[in-house]
């Protein structure tokens, strides 16, 4: 199973994404926000979303795990 | 009038730089925080200290209310807006008049009219400030396309109400503009609340070049020299220094007089701060004032030996500003360099708890900071957590005590910059003092030693 982690501490802005989703490398899946600046959160590579381990709100360390994905 | 209780609605190291002063003046300080702040240095060095409300800005540093609310019930006559914030919010300005109390900056008038980047420019443009070439209020994509074609591509598209740099976008042709208008209005409006865009001609690679002014209510206006801000990761400042190492002194003493113009042109009282572009060839346009003290004004500080909150507090107290502008001298060369809670590499925001904290000292260096080993920065508010200034009789003096400087700065715990502005003074171009705005924006040659 791959995962797609957060680059940085912050709170979620927004989620792109829905468990049953097709992804592919590059596209941007969450919105974070630290420090007045927003950055979104790319998939490395392409899959199926499995799990979203987070919801708008939630607060997240850099490297946590955001979403599954299935290959 | 005196003032006898400042209330300081900001946080972090503009507070405890604004105590200072205040504590040498004998004038007792309030403190307002969030939640979040509560264990930062600034709330324990006021004289008292009120909470405000929950974490985000807008619930506490941007609650206008709760601000007023503490200030009556401390007693405080006076307040000082620090930078960022609510420091040009007209509004807020307004409010503190009208609570009877003291506002430490220009009239709500004075702010409101520099703050609309439109008015301002025409303003500037009346009185005979170079501005860049650009638009007024744009309705649409269309009349977008044909006044870029009148001002010449690229373009350089901006939120009328905007600042700091947010949703600017450089447009070089029509299908680029057509697409990028209706988001670029999404955007304004999703950030300041107003989606009027305008546009200005894109100035390659220039150097952003800004003078202090102060003027009394008199109308008594003097300049204190310039700082070079060409530094800058996403249109925000890195490191500055004064004098700029890089223009002719004619372009330095045009910039100085077209800055005083400026704020004579609107009535100007206080500090205020007039930025300006310049072009390779020194061509030099204005870009903004701003109605409020500056991060980067120790850099002035310590090249005119002046206290620029105490002149601060001076005109807001409705004397006189006692500086004839030919006393206004410039000693040696400063620089200060912004210390980010931040990846160097990849610019990212790395929030958490500071282990170790550990500023230089010495001969010429100055460090101002928000923080300590053992506080929580937060990532809720800006992520810078300390400046660095460092003053010497030259630049190359300067420099040399910058390099030993930062290499005894110790910070850990959370990612900081520190490796990135000791790269920087490793650049031939910075070295040399001839750099724009786009020194950041290209890889840095690496440390070969």
């Amino acid at each position: 199973m791959k995962s797609i982690q957060a680059t940085m501490a912050g709170t979620v802005l927004q989620v792109m994404v829905s468990e049953g989703d097709r992804v592919e490398s590059g596209q941007d899946v969450v919105l974070l926000e630290s420090m007045k600046m927003e950055v979104p959160v790319q998939a490395e590579e392409g899959g199926t979303v499995s799990a979203v381990k987070v919801e708008v709100g939630s607060f997240v360390s850099d490297g946590d795990i955001l979403i599954e994905l299935d290959d | 009038m005196k003032i006898q209780k400042l209330l300081i609605a900001n946080r972090g190291e503009i507070a405890r730089r604004i105590i200072r002063t205040c504590r040498e003046r004998g004038i007792r300080t309030v403190a307002v925080h969030s939640e979040a702040d509560k264990g930062l240095p600034f709330v324990r060095e006021a004289d008292e200290a009120v909470l405000i409300g929950p974490p985000p800005v807008a619930r506490s540093y941007l609650n206008a209310d709760a601000i007023l609310k503490a200030a009556a019930d401390t007693g405080a006559d006076a307040v000082h807006p620090g930078y960022g914030l609510l420091s040009e919010n007209a509004d807020f300005a307004r409010k503190v008049k009208e609570a009877g109390l003291t506002f430490v900056g220009p009239a709500p008038e004075v702010i409101a009219r520099m703050g609309d980047k439109v008015t301002a420019r025409r303003t500037m443009e009346e009185a005979g400030v170079p501005v860049v070439p650009g638009t007024e209020d744009l309705r649409d994509p269309e009349e977008a396309v044909r006044e870029a074609v009148k001002i010449g591509w690229p373009v350089m598209m901006k939120a009328s109400a905007g600042g700091g740099g947010i949703g600017m976008q450089v447009l070089r042709g029509e299908e680029e503009l057509k697409k990028a208008f209706p988001s670029a209005q999404g955007r304004a409006k999703a950030y300041f609340g107003d989606d009027t865009l305008f546009m200005e001609r894109f100035i390659e690679s220039p150097r952003h070049v800004e003078v202090q002014v102060f003027a009394d209510h008199r109308g008594k206006t003097v300049h204190l020299f310039e700082r070079e801000c060409s530094v800058q990761r996403r249109n925000q400042k890195v490191v500055e220094e004064s004098p700029s190492p890089s223009i002719r002194p004619g372009t330095r003493e045009s910039l100085c007089k077209a800055a005083v113009r400026a704020a004579k042109a609107v009535g100007y009282t206080g500090a205020g701060t007039v930025e300006f572009l310049v072009d390779p060839e020194e061509n030099f346009y204005f870009l903004e004032m701003n109605t409020r003290l500056q991060v980067e004004h120790p850099v002035t500080e310590m090249v005119t030996g002046l206290d620029l909150v105490a002149l601060q507090l001076d005109v807001a107290e409705g004397k006189d500003l006692a500086l004839d502008q030919d006393q206004i001298r410039m000693t040696g060369h400063a620089l200060e360099y912004r210390v980010y809670a931040e990846d160097p590499e990849r610019f990212l925001p790395s929030p958490g708890t500071l282990e170790a904290f550990s500023p230089p000292e010495g001969e010429g260096i100055r460090v101002d900071a928000g923080v300590e080993a053992g506080s929580q920065v937060a990532p809720y508010y800006d992520p810078m957590i300390a400046k660095c200034i460092v003053h010497a009789d030259s630049r190359e003096q300067a420099l040399a005590r910058s390099r030993k400087a930062l290499a005894a700065f110790e910070v850990s715990g959370i990612k900081s910059n520190l490796p990135l502005l000791i790269n920087i003074l490793d650049q031939p171009e910075f070295i040399r003092g001839r750099y724009d705005t786009t020194l950041l924006t290209k890889p840095l040659q690496f440390d070969k030693r």
